[in-house]
């Protein structure tokens, strides 16, 4: 596992957005061969779309030939009620970039059969090829898409109810309402998240420390469902200097010494080639 | 492509600001069959994306204006030369476009049973197009007015009413109210409480106007329908803090709930003194509708014309009875009150833009289609400069004016595929 930490919530979402343009830029996709990518909603990964759309703009990053699958969506909120998850990611991503629609994919919370929808779901991102990098936040508890607490750490795409935190944190996106927040959703599972080839977490802020605590210094529980990426092959952490409150100094020590190794891998080519010049 | 709703061309207009809902924000607007879609659901319901992008040098989109009363203009008047109106009122459709009119309701004023009945049936109502802007209905001012504030209708033709017959006698002088859409009567003469119900119910907007009615009479006439004022301040009582008149319906608090008096304004800074738009606007902003008034003289260049029977002299903003300092009426364009109607009041872009596109289209009941720039309404649209210069006019998602002042943008066509 990497831990990356920067000094604060911009600077971690522009290392994490740097992160994905060059994974997607190595990759190099086309019409035969696309990225896959599994993206979060949410305040966390606002700063990195935003990062995204940047890239994109100043003509350095295009998404033609890039998939996306959604990690969750509430049920029975309609498609375009604003906080719903598809209005999300239309509004603070795809809506400003060159994605093709038949290529984002978001869960449908308001299909008839959401059990068969999750099946469908699973089957769409077995034929993409898998997914090459997923992308994730996570709330206080520690929950990664909507994998509550006690959450099965195999568990695949499915219809979850949310816990009573989880709506009482989302109220305030209903009018501070309560009975408007939607009590279940269809969210992938841990399990298929750890399916990716790589896995990326972003945490940031202070309210996120013990979950970071758990995530990265006890051990693997469906408690705490982002631990299960201990045991992914290649998970990267990247987080800001309020979310590592609760970790030990040894280990924040430990990987801030690392950090120049982790900078190489987001410098972008030309800086890549610049370095290269020098060392000849 | 999987699930098209419609295989028309989608048009997405870029680089632009979009009046949209009360604001002006930075976003795109995308169009299809005349309309303008919903880029959200066309991206993950009909997985589509648009067949032409185009670059609108960062100008601002506002919905098509729309003026509820105009006379005439580029010297042609609708009410004087019924044999030559069908001409006429294609000339001003046409030339409308360049000031951002995209749909009116031309004007007749005070007439002879027989001239409605020559005209009338003749201005009917007509989408726009490359031809021209397009006709919402006949705004009828008169001839139940009143003979004491006839402003420049014919006194002689005017109907007091002295002995009143109600709706009848409406049918009888203007033979069919089929293509009118807004009526100006002023609401002291006939009966007019029944008669104000009556057209309320058929549909036609009834403004009161050329009249010397008191408060409770504008009131009584607002409780049985009457939803607008024309040309206020013009052709009515002063206000008087005793009796407000028909201005005082700008804070009455005897309006029904629910219904809006909306009130037009001639903000051409010359019919309507700045500090009056001001109290009025303040007043009762959401009511303010601006309206040209204009006159055949709009539009033609300074110096001397004969318009009928009328010799105007036209000095740039201003057309006076030829020899005279007696104003003759309005020369005003409905792009030049907006930008008036701004800098006078110090109102928003949004206030000043809504005053010649939302109010008039909520007047007319024809907010669910005009007026506004929501999903699914027709795509009249106007490019504007920061300072409101029209830069282009389209109607039907389609260009019908362009000023030469800028450059010919490209089509771009369809990025993928």
């Amino acid at each position: 596992m990497r831990l990356v930490i920067l000094d604060d919530y911009d600077e971690a979402s522009h290392w994490a957005a740097k992160y994905v343009r060059n994974r997607i830029l190595e990759f190099n996709p086309g019409p035969d061969k696309y990225f896959t990518l599994g993206l979060p909603t949410g305040g966390t990964p606002e700063g990195m779309y935003r990062k995204l759309i940047e890239f994109h703009k100043e003509g350095g990053l295009s998404f033609q030939y890039v998939k996306t699958f959604n990690m969750d969506e509430y049920v029975g909120l309609p498609r375009d009620h604003p906080e719903s998850y598809h209005s999300f990611m239309w509004n603070k991503f795809f809506k400003h970039i060159d994605i093709l629609p038949e290529n984002a994919h978001i869960l449908d919370g308001n299909a008839e059969d959401l059990d068969k929808e999750c099946e469908r779901y699973e089957e769409e991102i077995k034929q993409a090829g898998g997914v090459e990098l997923f992308i994730g936040g996570i709330g206080p508890d520690g929950h990664i898409a909507f994998n509550e607490p006690g959450s099965s750490l195999v568990s695949r795409t499915r219809i979850k109810s949310l816990a009573h935190d989880t709506i009482i944190a989302n109220a305030r996106f209903f009018d501070g309402d309560i009975s408007k927040v939607p009590t279940s959703a269809l969210t992938v599972g841990v399990g298929t998240v750890m399916d990716a080839r790589e896995v990326m977490i972003i945490i940031t802020g202070a309210h996120k420390a013990f979950a970071l605590y758990k995530a990265v210094e006890e051990g693997v529980s469906h408690m705490w469902t982002v631990s299960a990426f201990q045991q992914h092959p290649k998970a990267i952490f990247i987080c800001d200097e309020d979310a590592t409150l609760e970790l030990r100094v040894k280990t924040v020590k430990y990987f801030k010494g690392l950090m120049e190794v982790h900078d190489k891998l987001v410098q972008s080519s030309h800086e890549q080639s610049a370095k290269r010049q020098k060392l000849k | 492509m999987p699930s098209r709703a419609s295989n028309s061309p989608i048009t997405q207009f870029q680089n632009c600001r979009i009046l949209y809902k009360h604001k002006i924000i930075r976003e795109d607007l995308w169009v299809r069959d005349g309309k303008i879609l919903n880029p959200e659901s066309l991206f993950f319901v009909e997985k589509g994306y648009a067949d032409y992008k185009l670059d609108c040098n960062n100008c601002i989109i506002s919905p098509g204006f729309i003026d509820a009363q105009i006379n005439g203009a580029f010297g042609v008047d609708f009410s004087s030369d019924p044999d030559s109106l069908a001409e006429g009122l294609q000339r001003v459709s046409k030339k409308l476009l360049a000031h951002g009119v995209t749909s009116y309701c031309p004007t007749i004023i005070t007439s002879s049973p027989e001239t409605y009945r020559q005209i009338l049936p003749q201005i009917r109502r007509t989408n726009g197009s490359h031809n021209g802007a397009g006709i919402l209905g006949i705004h009828v001012e008169g001839p139940f007015i009143s003979k004491d504030k006839p402003g420049a209708h014919p006194v002689d033709l005017i109907h007091d009413c002295s002995q009143p017959s109600g709706f009848q006698q409406f049918l009888e002088v203007y033979h069919s109210l089929d293509n009118v859409a807004i009526l100006t009567l002023a609401p002291e003469s006939c009966q007019s409480s029944d008669v104000v119900t009556r057209l309320t119910r058929e549909g036609i907007v009834v403004s009161l106007g050329h009249s010397v009615a008191n408060l409770p009479q504008a009131e009584d006439a607002v409780r049985n329908g009457a939803s607008f004022i024309t040309h206020l301040f013009n052709a009515m009582l002063p206000f008087h803090h005793r009796d407000p008149g028909i201005v005082g319906l700008l804070t009455s608090d005897q309006i029904p709930p629910g219904q809006t008096v909306f009130y037009g304004m001639i903000a051409d800074g010359i019919h309507t003194n700045p500090a009056a738009l001001r109290i009025a606007y303040r007043a009762h902003p959401k009511g303010i509708v601006l309206v040209t008034d204009a006159i055949a003289a709009t539009g033609l260049p300074s110096g001397i014309h004969q318009l009928g029977s009328v010799t105007v002299q036209v000095d740039d903003d201003r057309a006076y009875v030829a020899g005279t300092q007696t104003l003759s009426g309005s020369i005003a364009t409905m792009d030049s009150c907006v930008r008036h109607f701004k800098q006078a009041t110090g109102c928003s872009t949004v206030q000043a833009l809504e005053a010649a596109s939302l109010h008039p289209a909520q007047l007319l009941k024809i907010d669910h289609i005009k007026g506004t720039l929501d999903y699914g309404t027709e795509a009249d649209l106007v490019f504007l400069d920061d300072d409101l210069n029209v830069k282009r006019t389209y109607i039907g998602g389609k260009m019908v004016w362009e000023s030469a002042s800028i450059p010919t943008e490209q089509l771009t066509s369809r990025p993928y595929l």
